[in-house]
């Protein structure tokens, strides 16, 4: 469906947002394909070693490679949580055990209270996967089986629901799902919650587990790419599908001087197209600008850009010309796709987290896969990684719908 | 917990079946009117062209539908307003057709069905009729997404200083999904809610709280199978304090263990 009133009248006249206190980071960590935890993901990203296999998913799997995260199939929930049983909450489950985060988070509930801690998760699909695997063992009666009425699973909040049981928080619960910008958007949303002063810590993230859906759904839309995807590169043929689980901790800086910081977000709508992005990148660079605008920095302040880069034909085309048309040539952009693959509703916080990783370490990891750049590109966009202090990185999110996420970082002091 | 959220209600949209919007709801809700011969086929957002209105799903109709009514009583334009769509289970009849094709021929997949089966289809679709490129959120809290979805957006308003559009929908469950999800009839309502107004009909005063919000049917026995159909529906004891024009106050359940105590005063129009 297409935009039926013509150029939106606001357009880029928007009232953009004032600017917002930065906020700490005090935890974080990731699981995808290319590592579990912070120091294999650091590390995967130094080697540019990727993630992507030749895809085993499925039946019959189709000919494109993935970003699987493997063992889930041999795990198990702890026994409190077995009614949750899904690779959604598998994932979560192994995503939440990485860099301790389980027990940072459980402190976190421990010193404020748990109704003084809110917990916001980005999902897509949510487990959808466990809903098909329903459908799939239908009893003769055309009946969910008797171990899959788990009404708490097939639904979109199972997530938050399943998270919140093994954290244990008690304040606002959401999952949002605005497709492949769920996870950033938490953030915005939890940095309200801090700025009302309803809740005194959130626990922020998203998982997204491979499925069917997903994985059929964005083969019908001609989006899969034969080959490992390979971001922003001239003769790039679609994208690689992957799942991640990553998680964050955001609190006042009084209480951590020393940590990372959430300095800006914007969020924006396209209004064009449920499936592609705005053909000028109007609604993307709505969400830069809030970004930027919340941060009080100019576009020039920027070290670091973590694209969205799906490496589908438009997405690419349309965001290289928006990261020239809006940066200096000193500020670096890549998309980390290629380790990885697009992880949907948890790119959003994968990417994030690798963007920590890069403040942190001083590094900005290239565009792997990508040999010849795309003639859109401008001198931002980098193929090899680069040693290199950063002080301030963004890490753009879009999603279907034409819902748009971008968020501000700055390196913990030095 | 804290100080109230004061936001103010500009606008209002309703529908369901026995509730074909909020003019004649309102009587409804007051107990003035009969509605048990009242049947809507499919609510009509005429924001949508014909074609489209035609093509779009159930769930994508039925949030428009309330999302235009609401919009329209406050006289916003919706390209100005940041929005927040809530809703538990997203779009269950896409969800069974994608399951169900998975199931037999993954590969007959449809690709426009798929892109409609993300949860924030109808705040797309909206964003798209009506030209707003504001920021849009959807969200699920499952049998709290409308208090939870509430919270979101009177937080929202306070936060950027602007009127927003809180639309919360589900549509019923079909297929074998009737065995997990109980939801068994379409409920949208939306609201217009601003941190200033000159021409609000109600002032909430939202307060959260610890612990499980009590099940409390709506007042109006008419509207008591309806409560219990659809989590959106749980918006009825707040419809009918509006539609009563009387101050009140009510608790909804935001979370697993938060309630929104909610207070209604009415205000002059």
């Amino acid at each position: 469906m297409r935009n039926y009133t013509g150029a939106p009248s606001s357009g880029l006249s928007i009232r953009l947002s004032s600017r917002i206190l930065p906020l700490a980071i005090t935890a974080f960590t990731a699981t995808c394909a290319a590592g579990r935890g912070v120091a294999a993901l650091a590390q995967a990203l130094a080697m540019r070693k990727s993630g992507l296999i030749y895809n085993d998913f499925g039946a019959p799997p189709l000919a494109c490679w993935i970003g699987r995260v493997t063992g889930i199939e041999q795990m198990a929930l702890p026994t409190a949580f077995s009614h949750f049983d899904s690779r959604e909450h598998r994932l979560a489950w192994l995503g939440l055990n990485q860099d301790g985060f389980i027990d940072r988070a459980r402190a976190v509930c421990e010193r404020y209270g748990a109704a003084r801690v809110a917990l916001l998760l980005g999902t897509s699909t949510s487990s959808i996967g466990e809903t098909e695997r329903a459908y799939r063992e239908l009893d003769t009666d055309g009946r969910f089986a008797p171990e899959q009425r788990r009404s708490r699973v097939h639904q979109t909040h199972a997530l938050g629901a399943f998270v919140q049981a093994v954290l244990g928080t008690n304040g606002p619960c959401l999952t949002i799902a605005t497709a492949c910008s769920s996870s950033a958007k938490v953030f915005a949303s939890a940095e309200r919650l801090l700025r009302a002063g309803i809740v005194d810590a959130a626990i922020v993230g998203g998982v997204d587990a491979l499925c069917a859906s997903v994985l059929y759904g964005f083969n019908a839309l001609e989006l899969v790419s034969p080959e490992p995807c390979r971001p922003f590169d001239a003769n790039r043929r679609g994208l690689s599908l992957g799942e991640a689980a990553g998680f964050a901790i955001l609190e006042s800086t009084t209480v951590d001087k020393s940590a990372p910081c959430l300095i800006g977000y914007g969020e924006s709508s396209d209004a064009h197209h449920m499936s592609a992005p705005h053909p000028q990148g109007l609604g993307a660079q709505l969400a830069i600008d809030a970004a930027l605008v919340r941060a009080g920095l100019a576009p020039g302040a920027v070290d670091y850009v973590n694209l969205h880069g799906t490496a589908s034909r438009q997405n690419d085309v349309v965001e290289a010309v928006l990261i020239s048309r809006l940066f200096p040539a000193t500020t670096l952009a890549s998309s980390t796709k290629a380790w990885s693959g697009h992880t949907l509703g948890a790119a959003g916080i994968l990417e994030t987290v690798i963007t920590l990783l890069a403040l942190e370490r001083g590094f900005v990891p290239g565009n792997l896969n990508a040999q010849t750049l795309d003639p859109a590109c401008g001198p931002q966009i980098v193929i090899d990684n680069r040693e290199r202090a950063l002080r301030v990185a963004l890490s753009n999110s879009f999603g279907f719908g034409g819902n748009n996420c971008c968020l501000a970082f700055a390196a913990a002091p030095a | 917990m804290n100080a109230p959220l004061k936001i103010f209600v500009e606008g209002i949209g309703v529908w369901a079946q026995g509730l074909p919007g909020w003019e004649a709801s309102r009587y409804i809700l007051c107990g003035k009117m009969d509605n048990a011969t009242i049947s809507a086929a499919r609510p009509t957002p005429d924001i949508l062209p014909p074609a489209e209105r035609r093509r779009a799903p159930e769930s994508v109709l039925l949030a428009l539908d309330v999302a235009q009514q609401a919009c329209a009583m406050a006289q916003r334009d919706p390209r100005d307003l940041p929005n927040v769509f809530a809703s538990a289970y997203g779009d269950l009849a896409i969800n069974d057709y994608l399951c169900a094709t998975l199931a037999r021929d993954p590969g007959a997949v449809s690709p426009t069905r798929f892109h409609n089966s993300v949860h924030n289809a109808a705040a797309g679709y909206w964003c798209i009729a009506t030209g707003c490129m504001r920021s849009s959120t959807a969200l699920s809290a499952g049998s709290a997404s409308f208090g939870a979805g509430l919270l979101e957006a009177a937080l929202l308003a306070h936060t950027e200083s602007a009127a927003v559009l809180f639309v919360a929908s589900d549509v019923a469950a079909t297929g074998p999904l009737r065995d997990v999800i109980d939801c068994t009839a379409a409920f949208g309502v939306a609201l217009v809610l601003t941190p200033q107004s000159v021409r609000a009909i109600a002032r909430l005063r939202l307060t959260p709280r610890s612990g499980n919000a009590p099940e409390l049917a709506p007042e109006a026995a008419v509207l008591h199978a309806a409560y219990r159909t659809n989590p959106a529906a749980r918006s009825l004891p707040l419809l009918h304090a509006l539609a009563r024009k009387q101050p009140g106050a009510l608790t909804l359940a935001a979370a697993a263990g938060l309630m929104l105590d909610t207070e209604i005063l009415p205000w002059t129009k």
